[in-house]
């Protein structure tokens, strides 16, 4: 399912997709202080739907969480690779 | 997921993996530069910069399930989350007309919520089945 990619000296990167949190359009941005985004991340809901680069078996290439609706996913995050742990 | 790029997830494969697990890792490794999907996933430490040991259990339907954020240096147990996504899809086989008590594991017995379990539960479930 994912597609492959090609890959030059620009390191890949990827991100959050789908509705970007839209400021409010006639709100002025000077008064309020900066309100902290709040991660919607809950059990039962949704999850954050992202695409991202990956290295899978060999090869390169483009991973979308969405693309694995219909099956199990377990994601992890790690601290980074070499971290021992 | 892990704020490395994708050449040193090749590197860490090759590398080391490859000797622990024949074949190398076989799921797709994935990048996080800058750590905006573990942002959005609550696991993004900023002052760090790097994102911590968070895994989710995602359903079929994109709902998270479950979800276990550890700080790095205390490692996961792979068989509680195997366990866990086998109960989520128990419930979810049997449209949640069964509940699986603590504990449970394949083969164990589960729970039929009803009317006719309520205040039941110390007769068909005993504290010692939540353990091995």
């Amino acid at each position: 399912m994912p597609e492959e990619m090609t890959v030059g000296c620009a390191r890949p990167t990827g991100g959050p997709v789908g509705e970007e949190p839209s400021p409010a359009p006639d709100s002025p941005t000077s008064t309020a202080p900066a309100k902290e985004v709040s991660p919607m991340i809950m059990v039962g809901r949704k999850a954050p739907d992202f695409a991202a680069p990956a290295y899978h078996q060999g090869k390169f290439v483009s991973v979308k969480l969405s693309e694995f609706l219909g099956k199990w996913v377990v994601l992890c995050f790690y601290p980074g690779d070499f971290t021992f742990v | 997921m892990s704020i490395d790029s994708v050449f040193v997830h090749k590197m860490w494969n090759d590398v080391e993996l490859s000797k622990m697990v024949a074949g190398g890792v076989p799921f797709p490794m994935l990048s996080d530069a800058g750590g905006k999907v573990g942002a959005a996933f609550g696991v993004y430490d900023d002052q760090a910069g790097v994102e911590t040991r968070g895994r989710f259990i995602i359903d079929p339907d994109g709902v998270i399930q479950g979800y276990e954020i550890l700080t790095p240096p205390v490692g996961r147990n792979v068989e509680e989350t195997i366990r866990q996504v086998q109960a989520f899809q128990l419930v979810r086989n049997t449209k949640g007309a069964e509940a699986t008590p603590s504990g449970w594991r394949p083969g164990k017995m589960t729970l039929k919520p009803g009317p006719g379990l309520v205040g039941k539960v110390w007769e068909v479930w005993k504290t010692n089945m939540a353990f091995d």
